[in-house]
């Protein structure tokens, strides 16, 4: 039986849901369940159906090809359902389960067809003929089910042809047979559409053509007018073309247009049914085309190795299935020798094999010897830094002060952008027991930050420092061994009405003078505080405003009663008076300057007598105390003895290459030292024993020898602005205080440069002193401390000078931005004086 | 004849050093294959002295190596592996794209092995060397040992580190070398010793493992360290056991050994499986004596040896001794919601007997209603069935008596009590300026009471031998302030002694009298001359204070930092007392309310 009667078949069976839905599942079922034999009855039945249709098409010979089609459909299966289920039923049972009898068995099914269609002649023929032709391809489809659904397709592709070919096969037999029982079914279901078919002007030849050409490429016929032949060998004419405007009116016109295709074979139109479209839809999906078919069924194993009750097959089992195969035997010995011999090895060693290889091998890679270590290794290498350990705040159950409170809290909110601000890397918790503790989420991070460190972070050797805070500052002898120093405020000495400049020692330490911006120079009694004194010098002869002193410097010499002041431009000469010195030395101060020694063939240049003039001192000025007047062309800022008692240095305020002038009193002779200025000078000092002269300028100190004429050294001081200076009394250190808060320590043995510096004081630095005796010195400034050192000078001259810093005082209040204007050391007693910004002198002890 | 010049950076530093693109160029490698190579030679890039002279001129900031690092990597035989390796991956990439998929496969199973042992001995040539720098390596095993299968972390490698891991923990077990244990919220820090060199790991809390963005973690780095770790780590597991007398490798519960099928078992029968491998003994080298014990320490008259700090490592010795036998001959028992391998670990490496529940876990030793079990530790507010002959403590003692090496008075650590704080071990107690906690504080002087009782946060300030120096600087910090305090308060004494000599006198006017009439007799009662009682701190802090001046100019800076440094930690230390103190105070606060409360609710009971 063809495969496209199957088709047929079930495309009907579906379109008849509505009219006999118990005929139709039978076979519907049945050709579902398996296979071959059930397909049988089932295209048995398409041949009835086929020759059914054929009555009707007799009938309505005028009838439209699809119209036709849809009425053959719905009528055929519903007058034939009984004898279709009849048919089944007995084939059924007549079935053989083999596919081997199919072919057979097709063949006595179209038997009986003919049997059925005897009537005629030329049926039986035509019957016959399909009979074998649907055997020849039933064969094929029959073999498995796989097979059965795959052929579907073509099955319905030449599903129309087909039919049309069996309906020229109808005899009149049938048409007579049937048409009363058609006719009825269609009057009863469509009765318009077949009024319809009536209307339509095709003829019915073009349906039952089936041409004859085979599987050739149709296009072979595309300059004939026939596209075949048909089975007694006449042309089939093709049917007539439409053009564009014919196939637009026609999807105008026909609502089936949308599901009409065009056979290639025959160039006719097919109307695809409802079935063919669900087909289609299913094939599209990728589904078995048939709805009804279970792709899950149970697989019965039918030739399992269990031995069955009866055999399924009716031959009994070859005897070679039942002797071991001895070629077999053969392949297995030898297999096994070579496994015996090791030859080869079963792919479970191989793989055992491989595996131990892949597996790593430890064994001890550091002998016992370990004398290798010469090993060739890294350059100089940095072993990286260890991970620091935890502290109490990453515990799981930190001390409660561990725990970020609500300030630190908004804090570390506050961070959020900026992690690495933040105090913890992790955030303290507490969880009240072990079981509570939850994995860190950035554990895993954290181990690959490391794992980066590791191989990406440059390494360098970072020296660090094992040294406390304290190991910086130096060590030095405490002041307490390095007693006697002054330590507290014992006297102060009030009087003054301005500001005090300068004080300063008898020789023998029992008086004091002091000179101040009042105008006065004061003689005080260093023990008792008492004032001696006074002397108005700054009231000048004018009688104009007064001239404050702005220095006074007690005479060394003990045989001279002499002291220096300089008020203004002019540097007095004053005796101290009375009751102060021992009137032998007084008388004889007097004595020697009441008249003015000769003359002497030195001439003094024109240089040095515009600079300073010796004056007369007018008798009242004697009466006064001035023994001696220097008068000079710039004010005086500084006065020095020279240690001898004869030459008094004194530096002049912007008197450039004039500046210093060394004043002999011996002689009444003044000497400029210098030709050329060399900066500004601050300040000049006689060396305590040697002829040299300290000259300080603005930042430099140069010593100068007084013998040779020439410049002996020039000491660098770093400072930027110097104040004052001070000689050791041994003359080889120099003490430099600035006004930028240092004072500088030079050991002239060492070199130019500062042997020290030290940063004191908190103010400009306006006086520094030696003690003569003691190994102290003292400096103080704008600031209210005085600071007192030890300064400890060696014979040793390898022995470097020893600085400590011993005491702050505390100087008396702030007056004007000044605080302590100069210090003086008492010749004997570790006493130190100091003049005060508050118009007082203090004594300190 | 003129010298040649001497091209610029042949030598000196710009020799020295090599950019990252170069030492590429020279060796011919991918940046890959590179990265992989210095992760397994220990190759790392150096800060130069000089960069700008280091980096031949160039500006910006490059990778330098060294150039001699370079060319030890150049002679690496390893190199030519890698070459090799990108070879065979091209074989299996062409038979993909080939769609030999056979071959493919046959690539991929026989693809080859990079050996490294000779990378190991060449980085440590010794064993105390790798010892040294095993912190990284057990750390990274160990979180690799809780990683699952990744893309980029092969399953082996894990299932390798688990076992290393387990053998490792069993060879300080055998060794007792455990120190110090802290819970920490990172995981479990455990310090070991061995031949003299601490060591220091993390394990991870319990279910560590979470997917991690590209960009935040890339595997395929820490699975080249491990590579190399694995190998490391196994070969100091052979060399541990080896002195050990242990048979290695040892054998221990079936999913360690390498065979295995069950790859696939769940993360908990993981667990449950090495807790059970950590409890069992390992078997010993025949021959060798069991109980090996340290010969006692002798004391040697060295010179320069201070006899003090000899007498203290004795001491330290001692207590350490001590502590490996810690838990000898007492029992455990786990409770099933503890988590158990920390527990187990440490137990076991003080010589502790310790099971769990056989229901529940594998491996367990003995049952729960063993008599003979010593401590029982729950981890949960309250039990049903408890037994009297043990004590129920929560873990926490474990990891604190341990770190006190001590067996600690159980009565804070009782089950559902509230816990005291855990404190971390490595916290240097020595260095100054280091906070130390009221509780550790009581730990180590027992006359010291903490929180409990009566006394206030000032006092427990007041208390503190270490909190003097502190103070004493915190005085030369202020400026004069306290120095001037100091003699107001001398001043003030002084005056009130004088006071109190005269306070019989009523009349002011008498009193006048009276003291005219005393001048004129010109004799007076002495009054005792009173030494000043901080005279001498304030004289050495005034002379400190001047000498601090002196400081160099050379290190004028560091001083200043060094001080601005103390400053800090002084202030974070105070920043903690206070919180500590209010915190306290707080506790008090709340403790006599609630007692309030409940004698008003007595009261109110009674009436």
């Amino acid at each position: 039986m063809p495969p496209f009667r199957s088709g047929l078949l079930k495309r009907k069976s579906g379109s008849k849901e509505t009219k006999s839905s118990t005929t139709e599942k039978a076979p519907d079922q049945s050709d579902e369940g398996s296979g071959d034999e059930d397909l049988i009855p089932g295209e048995l039945n398409g041949e009835d159906d086929a020759t059914d249709s054929e009555h009707e098409d007799e009938g309505a010979a005028t009838s439209d090809q699809e119209q036709d089609e849809v009425l053959f459909d719905d009528s055929a299966d519903s007058t034939f359902g009984d004898d279709e289920q009849v048919d089944n039923e007995s084939e059924a049972s007549s079935e053989l389960t083999d596919s081997e009898e199919e072919s057979d068995d097709e063949n006595e099914e179209s038997g009986d067809e003919n049997d059925d269609s005897s009537e005629s002649v030329k049926s039986d023929e035509e019957s016959v003929d399909s009979g074998a032709e649907s055997a020849a391809a039933q064969t094929p489809s029959g073999v498995s089910d796989a097979s059965d659904t795959e052929k579907k397709n073509p099955k319905q592709k030449s599903r129309k042809v087909k039919q049309s070919k069996a309906k020229s096969e109808t005899t009149e037999a049938s048409i007579d047979r049937l048409a009363d029982t058609i006719r009825q079914t269609n009057v009863k279901t469509q009765p318009v559409e077949q009024k319809d078919e009536y209307e339509s002007g095709d003829t019915s030849d073009e349906e039952d053509r089936r041409t004859t050409v085979g599987d050739v490429p149709m296009w072979w016929y595309n300059e004939y007018p026939h596209v075949g032949y048909d089975l007694d060998g006449r042309r089939l004419l093709r049917p007539p073309q439409r053009d564009h405007i014919d196939d637009f009116l026609k999807k105008c016109e026909d609502p089936d247009f949308w599901r009409t295709v065009r056979d290639p074979n025959t160039g006719q139109d097919v109307v695809l049914s409802k079935q063919d479209l669900e087909l289609i839809r299913r094939l599209r999906e990728g589904h078995v085309p048939d709805p009804t078919h279970d792709e899950y069924q149970p697989w019965i194993e039918w030739f399992s190795r269990e031995v069955m009750a009866t055999p399924l097959r009716a031959f009994p089992e070859h005897k070679r299935s039942f002797l071991p195969s001895r070629s077999e035997q053969q392949q297995i010995g030898r297999i096994v020798h070579a496994l015996k011999m090791g030859w080869t090895k079963t792919r479970k060693q191989l793989a055992e094999e491989r595996r131990k290889k892949r597996e790593k091998k430890f064994y001890n890679l550091w002998g016992s010897t370990e004398a290798d270590a010469a090993q060739r290794g890294l350059q100089r290498h940095i072993p990286a830094p260890r991970r620091a350990l935890p502290g109490h705040a990453e515990s799981y159950n930190p001390p409660p002060e561990y725990l970020l409170d609500k300030h630190e809290m908004k804090e570390w909110d506050k961070l959020s952008e900026t992690p690495w601000k933040r105090k913890y890397t992790f955030l303290p918790t507490r969880h009240a027991s072990l079981r509570a503790v939850p994995a860190y989420e950035r554990f895993t991070r954290e181990r690959f930050l490391r794992c980066l460190d590791l191989y990406l972070a440059p390494r360098a050797i970072k020296m660090r420092l094992t040294i406390t805070a304290n190991d910086l500052v130096p060590k030095l002898p405490s002041p307490r061994d390095l007693q006697p120093f002054p330590t507290t405020e014992v006297l102060q000495f009030k009087g003054h009405t301005g500001l005090v400049r300068s004080v300063d020692f008898d020789p023998s330490g029992q008086y004091i003078v002091s000179g101040g911006d009042d105008g006065t120079v004061r003689v005080w009694e260093s023990s008792t505080g008492r004032c001696l004194r006074t002397l108005r010098v700054g009231e000048g002869e004018a009688g104009g405003e007064g001239v404050g002193v702005a220095r006074v410097a007690w005479g060394p010499s003990e045989a001279l009663a002499l002291l220096g002041a300089a008020v203004g431009r002019r540097l007095l000469l004053l005796a101290p008076g009375a009751g102060v010195v021992p009137a032998r030395v007084a008388d004889r101060t007097d004595r020697l300057l009441e008249a003015a020694p000769p003359q002497h063939d030195v001439t003094v240049d024109a240089r040095t007598a515009s600079c300073a003039q010796w004056q007369h001192v007018a008798p009242h000025e004697w009466a006064r105390g001035v023994r001696l007047a220097l008068l000079h062309f710039k004010p005086v800022t500084h006065v020095s003895w020279h240690a001898r008692g004869d030459y008094v240095c004194v530096t002049l305020a912007e008197g450039a290459s004039r500046a210093v002038v060394v004043h002999q009193l011996s002689r009444r002779r003044s000497q400029l030292p210098f030709s050329r200025a060399k900066g500004l000078v601050q300040c000049a000092l006689f060396h305590p024993t040697r002829p040299l002269i300290f000259v300080a300028t603005q930042r430099v100190v140069r010593v100068y020898d007084l013998v040779k004429q020439e410049l002996v050294r020039k000491l660098l001081t770093g400072a930027q602005w110097i104040s004052n200076m001070a000689v050791h009394p041994g003359g080889d250190n120099l003490l430099v205080c600035s006004y930028d808060r240092k004072c500088i320590w030079f050991d002239l043995e060492l070199s130019s440069k500062p042997y020290q510096t030290l940063r004191l004081h908190g103010g400009a630095v306006r006086s520094v002193a030696f003690h003569r005796r003691y190994p102290l010195f003292a400096s103080a400034g704008d600031d209210t401390n005085i600071v007192v050192s030890h300064g400890m000078v060696y014979n040793d001259l390898l022995q470097n000078p020893l600085l400590v810093p011993l005491k702050q005082l505390r100087a008396g209040p702030r007056g004007a931005e000044l605080c302590v204007l100069e210090l003086r050391w008492h010749p004997a007693q570790p006493w130190l004086l100091a003049a005060c910004a508050d118009s007082t002198l203090r004594l300190y002890a | 004849m003129v010298s040649k010049k001497k091209k610029k950076y042949s030598s000196g530093e710009g020799a020295q050093f090599m950019t990252r693109k170069a030492a590429l160029k020279k060796l011919q490698l991918s940046l890959k294959d590179f990265r992989r190579i210095c992760i397994l030679k220990g190759i790392y890039p150096r800060e130069p002295r000089n960069r700008k002279r280091a980096q031949k001129g160039a500006g910006g900031i490059k990778t330098l190596y060294h150039t001699k690092d370079i060319k030890f990597l150049l002679h690496e035989p390893i190199i030519w592996k890698l070459r090799e390796l990108k070879v065979y991956q091209q074989k299996i990439r062409r038979a993909r794209a080939m769609r030999e998929y056979k071959t493919m496969k046959k690539y991929l199973r026989d693809h080859p092995q990079i050996n490294i042992d000779h990378i190991v001995k060449e980085r440590y040539p010794t064993f105390v060397d790798a010892l040294r720098d095993l912190d990284d390596c057990l750390t990274l095993c160990f979180l690799f040992s809780t990683f699952p299968s990744l893309k980029k972390v092969p399953r082996d490698q894990s299932m390798l580190c688990r076992r290393l891991t387990v053998e490792f923990m069993h060879a300080v077990i055998a060794a007792k070398a455990l120190r110090k244990v802290f819970v920490s919220i990172k995981g479990y820090y455990y310090q070991v010793e061995l031949e003299g060199q601490t060591i220091t790991w993390i394990v991870p809390h319990h279910f560590s493992f979470q997917p991690q963005s590209k960009d935040e973690v890339d595997f395929k780095i820490m699975s080249t360290f491990v590579d190399f770790y694995t190998m490391m780590l196994g070969f100091v597991n052979f060399k541990l056991y080896h002195s050990l007398n242990l048979v290695y490798p040892p054998k221990l519960t079936s999913a360690f050994s390498a065979d295995t099928d069950k790859d696939l078992i769940d993360e908990h029968v993981y667990v449950a499986e090495r807790i059970a491998a950590m409890n069992m003994s390992l078997s010993r080298v025949e021959g060798a004596n069991d109980a090996e014990e340290l010969p006692e320490m002798d004391i040697f008259n060295t010179e320069d040896e201070d006899p003090q700090k000899l007498e203290e490592a004795k001491l330290e010795a001692e207590k350490v001794k001590k502590l490996k036998t810690m838990f000898k001959g007492l029992k455990f028992f786990i409770n099933r919601e503890v988590p158990r391998e920390p527990l187990v670990f440490i137990i076991r490496c003080f010589g502790g007997e310790v099971s769990w529940d056989r229901d529940h876990f594998v491996g367990a030793t003995f049952d729960e209603s063993d008599e003979s079990i010593a401590y029982h530790i729950v981890d949960r507010p309250s039990m049903d069935k408890q037994y009297l002959s043990r004590y129920y403590v929560q873990p926490q003692w474990v990891f604190d008596s341990v770190n006190a090496r001590t067996l600690l008075p159980i009565n804070q650590y009782l089950m559902g009590a509230v816990l005291p704080p855990h404190l971390s071990p490595f916290v240097d107690k020595t260095k100054d300026q280091v906070y130390i906690p009221p509780e550790e504080r009581a730990l180590n002087d027992p006359d010291f009471k903490p929180l409990d009782g009566n006394e206030s946060g000032t006092d427990i300030e007041e208390a503190s031998d270490e909190d003097k120096d502190d103070e004493e600087e915190a005085d030369s910090e202020e400026d004069g302030d306290a120095e001037a305090a100091l003699a107001k308060q001398y001043q003030q004494e002084v005056e009130e002694d004088s006071d109190s000599d005269e306070d019989d006198s009523v009349d002011p006017e008498k009193k006048k009298l009276a003291k005219e009439k005393k001048k004129a007799m010109a004799v007076t009662t002495g009054v005792p001359h009173k030494e000043h009682p901080y005279q001498k701190e304030i004289e050495d802090k005034q002379a400190f204070r001047l000498r601090e001046k002196l400081v160099r100019k050379k290190h004028r800076n560091l001083y200043k930092s060094m001080k601005a440094g103390q400053e800090k930690r002084k202030k974070e230390i105070w920043l903690l007392r206070k919180k500590r103190r209010l915190h306290d105070e707080k506790v008090k606060e709340d403790k006599k309310a609630e007692k309030r409360k409940q004698k008003v609710q007595a009261l109110e009971a009674s009436a």
